[in-house]
């Protein structure tokens, strides 16, 4: 089992979440944070004072798939988040020792 | 045929009039103009004295009216008005303090006002503080005192006034904001009425004062709704805190954005709104004064508004929402001390100018000086507060307001556009006398409190945040 973290530009969550339910994954969860990679942030004044916004809005995907899921989510989730442009985000994958469902304590690939 | 249809305007309202006291007088007017002829025989002598009598009540209740009603208007400044004003300019972990200023204030003052403050400021006493004749509100009641308006009951003029000294300390929050200890400012606030607003009422506004205009001043300001009394004390106060307070943990490297500009523009638009009760109630009657002063403070308000969005346009690419709003108060501000001397077209003026001179004030003056006056209640307040002062002398016009008559009765020119540039010396006396007070008596008040409570948090507290150090409280528990 692995995990994927996408980090996204808020913009493109939508497309994003339809996608990946399009191919079959049961479940996520989504935070709203707020970040910054290489992208610089943008200049607010307040009372005259300038000052840099550096870390920016982003949506956050969390899913832990079976491992013949993890390829073709990540090309989905490229698809629908890329926009060519810094700040498009990042996918992060790692293994995941266990799963466990807590309705009915379910192990393994099951409880995904 | 004019005449004839003239003639019968006249009598219909006669006749109605008549009418009332028909009853009593069993006799009936004529029909034809009869009040412009002496040939009435049939209206008795008491009856005209009745018809004056109800005549003035009708007036005396339209004034009552309008005067509650202002005074609602400007406990409306505070209570949201201000405190949503300043709650939003805070960082979130202190917005419910910042709020309590205010609400605490609305609380404390009234007590005071009620067991003395009233006394203080508006009894016959010397020429700096009123005497204690009204201590408990002894003598107020339902019949008016004809030196300060001879139409409302005297409770009306003291439960108005009590208004504004809510609003007066709770302007000077805005310097201390997010470090000072609550029971620091409680303790402040109760001295700086008592010792501070009280005498600069009295001077300005109470029988007797140093600086009235028409009750005994030895230098006559011209201040209609508290330019001097309100705003300059206030505003100087508040340098005088933050000066004496310090800046604020990571000022000015870290941003400190406000938290809700959407609770800003609330609070602004609400004391906008409100400063209807603030300057056309300081009429003290319904009448045309009060439209005058209505007009004017809010051509004032919308003219700086474009004046201090229009300096950040020019300086910052944007013009922002809380600039707008911003300017907007520092108009009203400035109008304050004018509103009820002068005509539309200098209203305008007087807003425009304190629009910019607010917006440099803040933008540029502090950052060049360093001082952290949190909510920029000095450069609003007490600069804009300044400048109207002045500008009151230089646009305040008999045409307006004739304040000033002499023995036989006729007006005298009251301001510089009338003829009379003396009236800036007397603006700028008063002027100096609240900047002094207001500096000295601060100071004097803060080294006492910080003696006995000591007036900033800890540097813990103020990381942690007042809401949860001083109250126990969190403003937003949104995840709830």
């Amino acid at each position: 089992m692995t995990k994927l973290e996408a980090i996204i530009q808020s913009s493109r969550f939508e497309s994003v979440k339809n996608a990946l339910l399009e191919i079959g994954v049961s479940g996520m969860t989504v935070s709203e944070v707020r970040g910054h990679g290489r992208q610089k942030g943008h200049t607010e004044v307040y009372r005259g004072h300038e000052y840099t916004v550096d870390l920016l809005p982003k949506h956050k995907i969390e899913i832990v798939l079976p491992n013949n899921l993890v390829e073709p989510a990540v090309q989905a989730i490229i698809k629908a988040a890329k926009t060519g442009k810094i700040g498009d985000g990042k996918i992060f994958l790692s293994k995941v020792d266990e799963a466990i469902r807590i309705r009915n304590e379910e192990h393994g690939e099951a409880a995904l | 045929m004019q005449k004839g249809f003239c003639s019968l305007i006249l009598a219909t309202v006669l006749t109605l009039g008549l009418g009332v006291v028909a009853a009593s007088a069993q006799e009936t007017a004529t029909q034809e103009g009869a009040a412009a002829t002496a040939t009435t025989p049939s209206v008795p002598p008491d009856a005209l004295a009745k018809l004056q009598e109800q005549a003035a009540d009708a007036k005396a209740s339209a004034d009552n009216a309008w005067m509650l009603m202002s005074a609602a208007l400007v406990l409306m400044m505070t209570g949201p008005g201000l405190a949503l004003f300043y709650g939003g300019l805070v960082r979130k972990k202190n917005v419910l303090a910042t709020m309590m200023q205010s609400f605490t204030l609305i609380a404390l003052v009234t007590i005071l006002w009620a067991l003395f403050g009233y006394s203080l400021a508006f009894h016959a006493g010397n020429k700096v503080f009123g005497g204690l004749g009204y201590a408990f509100l002894r003598g107020v009641g339902a019949l008016p005192d004809a030196d300060y308006s001879a139409t409302i009951p005297q409770q009306t003029f003291m439960v108005y006034q009590l208004m504004f000294a809510i609003i007066t300390p709770a302007l000077i929050a805005g310097a201390f904001a997010e470090r000072m200890k609550f029971s620091a400012m409680v303790l402040f606030m109760t001295l700086w009425s008592i010792l501070v607003y009280a005498p600069l009422a009295h001077m300005v506004w109470g029988k007797g004062g140093f600086l009235n205009a028409v009750l005994g001043g030895v230098f006559p300001a011209l201040d209609f709704a508290g330019g001097t009394v309100v705003h300059i004390s206030s505003g100087v106060s508040a340098l005088v805190c933050a000066l004496y307070l310090g800046k604020r943990l990571g000022y000015p490297r870290e941003p400190m954005p406000p938290h809700s500009v959407v609770l800003c523009f609330i609070g602004a638009c609400l004391l906008w709104v409100g400063w209807f009760g603030f300057n056309a109630g300081s009429a003290l009657a319904s009448g045309s004064l009060a439209t005058s002063a209505f007009v004017a403070t809010h051509f004032a308000a919308a003219a700086a508004a474009i004046g201090w969005a229009g300096a950040e346009w020019v300086r910052n690419g944007k013009p922002s929402v809380l600039g707008a709003v911003s300017g907007a108060v520092a108009g009203l501000v400035a109008i304050t001390p004018a509103s009820g001397f002068v005509a539309p077209m200098p209203a305008l003026g007087i807003g425009f100018v304190a629009g910019i001179l607010c917006y440099f004030m803040v933008a540029k003056v502090k950052a060049r000086f360093g001082y952290d006056d949190s909510l920029d209640a000095f450069g609003v307040h007490g600069a804009g507060g300044t400048i109207g002062a002045l500008l009151t002398g230089v646009f305040a016009t008999r045409l307006i307001n004739p304040i000033f008559k002499d023995s036989s009765g006729s007006a005298l020119p009251v301001g510089l556009i009338d003829g009379n540039g003396h009236q800036l010396l007397n603006q700028l006396v008063a002027v100096i006398v609240a900047w002094g007070l207001a500096a000295v008596g601060t100071l004097v008040i803060l080294k006492v409190v910080d003696w006995v409570v000591g007036v900033r948090v800890t540097e813990e507290h103020e990381i942690q945040g007042l809401d949860v150090s001083q109250h126990g409280e969190e403003g937003y528990n949104l995840e709830a």
